[in-house]
């Protein structure tokens, strides 16, 4: 059994090695941060992004790291985070590693929202697309068909499977309308709709870093105030339930909250794949525990994030957008899923 | 409720319900039902298939709230009290709960201390000390660090029981604790239940095997169509004509050769003597 430890009045189950796991997960995405900051036009040493972004650097470099380079590091991290949170959440509450929010729809209903307003808008896209009204209209798209998922899946309470099922299905209803959005509209919003799809960080700028940062601390505080009633969800609700919980509320806060997650991280850096699915699924692996781990999580969604976009600009011939990158890593990642529980079934 | 009729439940039946209605969607399963759970003994829900003994355990586990009526669990409505103090009076477990892939046995049976924990206070020495005690009772402390999965059925079910027991309660509901267990490990389950009455616990569960409810318990519940047909001592409850009504089932009703209690002897189409027809 897991030995406890008490400080005064708190006291939590003492496991050494997955706290030694977050503490190098920690150690990786900062420094991964650092190094989306080092690179670009011109290497900063390492040494000196650190002392600028602490407040102690030099004059020549703080308008290149402060101004230019911070933001979308900054963006990287925040969506990583909110990403690898809110997969954590979704597959532990549906029970199934699947149940990530790219494939319960969320991401793509995001999207949908966004292209088209990125392409009824007509000449003004420039304008919008570095405003807060496409991050906001793709949160609003994101929740809106988290909502509808749910609802549609909803029969005398949550199956896994169930909503998994339904979140692919809507999901390609809202890939439809989004092609369908592309192949009608302007040749120039949909070079610029497109780009957006694919999930990048370029381009970042303070406004929308700022708006998602902070809406994801406060649901980063909302989901750690949860983590304790969280836990017996692991069980399902029958078992939750017998332990006191009161699962039908845990489980529509805590949803919310990874849909709302999943929402902001679109509006850092567009609708990046895999990177929910992947994460909590590497960190469970990682930290050898038997559920998502969240803090583990949304580390991992962090370094996933920057790393890929730090290798798609450095070590690839042409500089990609992130998405790119962690759907060339994520899609392996889905079918080795897929082919375990598969291996699983048949034994 | 007033302190005297609280003292007085605490003499009476600990878990009550009273005029219960339950039903899911449009459909009701159960209609104005009355019952009482005596303290300290080994209470059992039989009926047919869909007669609503589950639906009726976890209405009194309040899995389910009634359309109508109360249950009353030491005096009080259970629907006005806190989830968490019903969970520190009363244990739940399910019809085969699963548990997450690789989760370990002392795992499981720590989150049965969940009621008592907080955010802050998510583990002492107490809950250690009970987790300890709940795995040596049902005989699993052995297998601690093994994963759940890995275990066969049976020692699966102790599992459950075990982290039932950490919770602390002594008012148990099990619901169909034998499922998908062969007749040897169902024997062992249930051997482990009377160990709990025993040691003092009230327990109420539902069964599919008469001959096992008749051996296990002290007080039947017989239900069909979601209504009780009949309550009591195994001795008094199971007749031949009772389990026609009941279950539409032909029997013959004989004095166990090995225990107290009377013996089921179901008779089918074929297979029986011609004296027997």
């Amino acid at each position: 059994m897991a030995p406890g430890v008490r400080l005064g009045r708190v006291s939590f189950v003492w496991r050494p090695w997955p706290v030694l796991v977050t503490l190098l997960l920690a150690a990786a995405a900062f420094l991964v941060f650092c190094l989306s900051i080092s690179f670009g036009d011109f290497t900063i040493a390492l040494p000196r992004v650190i002392a600028t972004i602490t407040g102690r650097g030099e004059r020549v470099d703080e308008f290149v790291i402060m101004d230019l380079r911070l933001p979308r590091a900054l963006a990287g991290l925040v969506a990583g985070i909110a990403l690898g949170l809110s997969g954590a959440i979704t597959q532990s509450l549906a029970r199934n590693p699947l149940a990530s929010p790219d494939v319960l729809g969320i991401t793509t209903g995001a999207g949908a929202v966004a292209v088209f307003l990125v392409t009824v808008s007509g000449g003004t896209t420039a304008a919008i697309m570095s405003s807060v009204g496409l991050s906001a209209a793709a949160l609003a798209g994101g929740l809106g068909t988290g909502v509808l998922v749910y609802v549609l899946a909803w029969r005398r309470g949550i199956d896994g499977m169930r909503l998994v099922l339904i979140g692919i299905s809507v999901s390609a209803v809202m890939q439809a309308i989004t092609n369908w959005l592309l192949v009608t509209a302007d040749i120039r919003d949909v070079a610029r709709a497109q780009a957006w799809l694919v999930g990048s960080l370029a381009d970042r700028t303070w406004n929308e870093v700022w708006v998602a940062t902070c809406c994801g601390l406060a649901l980063l505080a909302v989901v750690a105030a949860a983590s304790f009633q969280f836990k017996p969800m692991h069980f399902g609700d029958e078992i939750a339930a017998g332990l006191g919980v009161r699962h039908g509320r845990v489980r529509a806060v805590l949803l919310l909250c990874a849909v709302l997650l999943a929402g902001v991280a679109v509006s850092a850096a567009g609708p990046v794949p895999f990177v929910a699915l992947v994460a909590p699924q590497a960190a469970m692996r990682l930290a050898r525990r038997p559920t998502p781990p969240l803090v583990a999580s949304g580390l991992v969604g962090a370094l996933l994030l920057n790393g890929s976009d730090v290798l798609a600009r450095t070590a690839l011939p042409v500089a990609l957008p992130v998405g790119v990158v962690t759907a060339a890593i994520g899609g392996p990642f889905l079918v080795y899923l897929l082919v375990r529980a598969n291996l699983r079934k048949a034994a | 409720m007033t302190v005297d009729e609280r003292g007085g439940a605490a003499r009476g039946p600990r878990l009550a319900a009273r005029e219960v209605s339950v039903g899911y969607g449009g459909r009701t399963v159960i209609d104005g039902l009355d019952v009482a759970i005596p303290p300290g003994v080994i209470t059992t829900i039989i009926g047919p298939n869909g007669c609503g003994k589950s639906t009726l355990l976890r209405t009194l586990s309040r899995l389910l709230k009634p359309s109508a009526g109360t249950v009353v669990l030491d005096g009080a409505d259970i629907t006005g009290l806190k989830a968490r103090d019903v969970a520190r009076k009363l244990g739940l477990l399910p019809q085969a709960p699963v548990a997450p892939e690789g989760l370990t046995v002392a795992d499981l049976v720590a989150r049965g201390r969940h009621p008592h924990q907080s955010w802050l206070r998510q583990w002492s020495s107490d809950d250690a000390d009970v987790v300890r005690r709940a795995l040596e009772m049902t005989g699993v402390a052995d297998l601690a660090d093994r994963p759940v999965d890995a275990l066969s059925g049976g020692q699966r079910q102790r599992v459950w029981i075990s982290m039932t027991l950490a919770q602390g309660t002594d008012l148990l509901l099990l619901d169909e604790p034998t499922t998908y267990l062969d007749l040897a490990h169902a024997i062992d389950v249930l051997d482990l239940v009377d160990d709990l009455h025993e040691a003092g616990r009230t327990v109420v569960m539902v069964l599919h095997d008469l001959n096992l409810a008749t051996r296990y318990s002290d007080n039947l519940v017989v239900m069909r169509d979601g209504a009780i047909l009949a309550q009591g001592h195994p001795r008094d409850v199971i007749t031949a004509e009772l389990l026609r009504e009941a279950f539409g089932l032909r029997a013959e009703v004989i004095d166990d050769p090995v225990g107290d209690r009377p013996l089921i002897v179901p008779i089918g189409r074929a297979h029986t003597l011609p004296r027997q027809v």
